[in-house]
């Protein structure tokens, strides 16, 4: 088994070297350093408003890209972060409590270099466990049948309203409205056309994932950016002298254990899906703190404050990849709209990728390692030209990035009504997420939802319609109860801390 | 409008839009019920899930009444003013985007698109609005049109013949 994999590492590493790949990696990398530093644009955006242009390159190279741009906006977050106060994108939220105390004491630069080490440190663990954990999961998931997927779909789910941490009944309604926008067409099975709403025949085609996702994360991301940059920012001065960051590179014995704590933590929370790598930033920010010497430092500028969050992100992007590539599950928004690309580059997500598409599961895990050596040199290369990009107006990006989401939509489907589409559901999107709706589940159930139903109605036919199937099926049984678990654990939480709130009334 | 009513004004109407999703479902010719021996019907995905729809919706109107959601107890703007200026502006800016990518064409709506942007809401200056208002569409095309094979919309039959001369002058390069 050992063999294979280093074998097929070593394989995947020769293709990422080729020419193509290799430009793909840098293209993708500066794409991730440049929408992770932006304010209001993270990987999540940058992957949504790209993927169309991908269709130029064949699907190793393709993912190759996204993928660079997912860890790339990883280490960007960081630049805002710490530069300017802001978080760069939601995942680099934990990074501003101690990069921007540091920064004001005038260490910017240490911040800076803390980060992109501790970046680096987290990627790289998080890569090796990838490729130790992929390989044997891909082949145990290739037990699984249809029961199986659905069953895991529906943990999939789960995890967003038992970890999620948003409004209950909101985030249901999110997931839901997802799975009815992705069943709008014709039906799998019998063939009729569902959902055709007003009687418009466009519908009849269905709506494809990505007029969802770029709507979302395109437009309404950007209305949302707007309101909230409209107020002035204020850039904090960086030294990147060469005397200097040989000594902040010297800094890493003070920050070295809280990394790989960061790392390990973040790839774990990394593939749940409902987690991804805001969340795995904050845990392991906070286990640096509990674990460090001195705690109360942290939020006044302790280095290890910007390091710990940061190696929790960039591990829990590659962690989100795992159940992407072996089982098919997403586990981030991010990987959600991968998913959605591998569909429409043709490829079948799950564990078969494996054994039908060894070159390029095998280019990506490849790629991985590249380019986050890639990543690392560049970011810290060009620290002092996205300082310097960070002080372009918004209302430069703001335009681009509408058109690229235009006619990106339109280049994907070939359709006016898309782009119509696309408009509404930012619009739309961008209001229901100022109440609080999350909208990161309804992307995923987009994703999911015409896998979730033809396995759901795969497992009913073969076992001619008896629903007990999903029970009597060991890894399907354990989904489902983690998954009820999932679910009831909050209602019962609050429903117990209403019973003890009113008690204390009384 | 304060969050407190928009919260409850989202609430209904999407609690009204799950009503309807399940009434479409259930007027066309649809099984929304269990096919004995084969599982679920057509219509019986579809129907239940925005029947989960209306249940959260009415879950979310519940939780308003009582003030349970912190949204349903905030009497802050909804939308203020200048988020207004800018949310708005960019919304029909797109409207009429899309609407003039039929008429006129993509290329010459994404001009004025920039121009419109750069100018009057960004208030930059000439040399940065003109590099972007005649880059931007180069860049589209070159990156659509002529290394994706995607053909962009280019309007009624005037500006269509319009821009055969800029394809001419396309093929006559490569």
């Amino acid at each position: 088994m050992m063999e294979t994999v280093l074998s097929s590492l070593g394989s995947g590493l020769l293709q990422s070297f080729e020419p193509l790949n290799l430009f793909m990696i840098f293209a993708g990398c500066l794409a991730g350093l440049f929408v992770g530093a932006m304010p209001g644009l993270g990987s999540v955006n940058g992957v949504a408003i790209l993927l169309p242009v991908t269709f130029l390159v064949p699907p190793t190279a393709a993912i190759i890209f996204l993928a660079a741009l997912y860890y790339g906006a990883m280490y960007g977050g960081a630049i805002s972060s710490i530069t300017l106060g802001i978080p760069g994108s939601s995942t680099a939220v934990a990074t501003v409590f101690d990069g921007r105390p540091m920064a004001q004491a005038g260490k910017a630069d240490q911040a800076l270099t803390a980060a992109a080490i501790a970046s680096f440190i987290g990627g790289t663990i998080s890569i090796i466990l990838f490729t130790l954990f992929a390989p044997p999961l891909a082949v145990f998931a290739l037990k699984f049948g249809p029961q199986e997927e659905f069953a895991l779909m529906v943990l999939a789910f789960a995890t967003f309203i038992g970890l999620g941490g948003d409004d209950i009944p909101k985030t249901i309604f999110s997931i839901m409205v997802g799975l009815v926008l992705a069943a709008v067409g014709f039906d799998i099975i019998s063939g009729k056309p569902r959902l055709i709403f007003f009687d418009m025949v466009d519908f009849q085609r269905g709506i494809e994932f990505l007029v969802l996702a770029i709507g979302i994360y395109g437009i309404g991301e950007m209305l949302w950016t707007l309101e909230s940059t409209k107020g002035a920012i204020t850039l904090h001065k960086v030294d990147t002298s060469w005397k200097k960051f040989r000594h902040n590179l010297g800094q890493v014995r003070e920050y070295i254990g809280t990394t790989t704590l960061g790392a390990m933590i973040g790839f774990f929370v990394g593939t749940l899906p409902a987690a991804g790598a805001t969340p795995a930033s904050l845990m392991s920010y906070g286990l640096a703190k509990t674990f460090s010497k001195d705690p109360d430092s942290f939020g006044k500028g302790n280095i290890a404050g910007v390091a710990a969050p940061e190696a929790g992100n960039n591990a829990a992007s590659t962690g989100s990849m795992l159940p992407m590539i072996t089982l098919g599950i997403p586990g981030s928004p991010t990987t959600a709209i991968l998913l959605g690309g591998m569909i429409i580059w043709g490829l079948r997500p799950g564990p078969l990728l494996f054994t039908e598409s060894p070159d390029f599961v095998w280019g990506l895990i490849g790629s991985m390692y590249v380019a986050n050596t890639v990543t690392v040199l560049l970011n810290l290369a060009l620290i002092p030209v996205f300082i310097r990009v960070l002080a372009m107006p918004f209302t430069i990006l703001t335009p681009i990035i509408f058109v690229l989401c235009v006619v990106g939509v339109f280049a994907t489907t070939d359709r006016m009504f898309d782009t119509w589409l696309m408009l509404i559901f930012g619009v739309v999107g961008y209001l229901m997420r100022k109440l609080n709706y999350p909208v990161a589940p309804a992307v995923l159930a987009i994703v999911l939802g015409p896998l979730a139903e033809r396995s759901l109605r795969q497992s009913l036919i073969s076992s001619r319609g008896d629903a007990m199937t999903f029970l009597e099926r060991p890894i399907s049984l354990a989904c489902i109860l983690v998954a009820a678990a999932l679910v009831a654990y909050p209602i019962v939480n609050g429903m117990r801390r209403r019973r003890r709130a009113r008690a204390a009334q009384e | 409008m304060t969050v407190r009513t928009a919260e409850l004004l989202m609430a209904i109407a999407t609690f009204l839009a799950s009503l309807g999703l399940m009434l479409n479902v259930y007027v066309s010719d649809l099984n929304i019920g269990w096919v004995e021996g084969r599982g679920p019907g057509a219509g019986m995905w579809p129907f239940w899930l925005a029947f989960v729809m209306a249940l959260a919706s009415f879950a979310t109107l519940v939780r308003w009444i009582r003030g349970i959601t912190p949204e349903s107890r905030s009497t802050e703007d909804y939308v203020d003013r200048d988020t207004l200026f800018l949310v708005v502006i960019s919304a029909v800016a797109l409207l009429v985007l899309l609407i003039l990518f039929e008429i006129i064409g993509a290329y010459f709506s994404l001009m004025l698109f920039m121009f419109f942007y750069l100018r009057t809401i960004g208030r930059h200056g000439w040399v940065a609005t003109w590099s972007l208002v005649i880059g931007t569409p180069i860049f589209v095309y070159l990156l659509f049109e002529v290394a994706l094979t995607k053909y962009l919309p280019k309007g009624l039959p005037f500006f269509e013949n319009l821009f055969l001369y800029v394809d001419d002058i396309r093929y006559s390069l490569f």
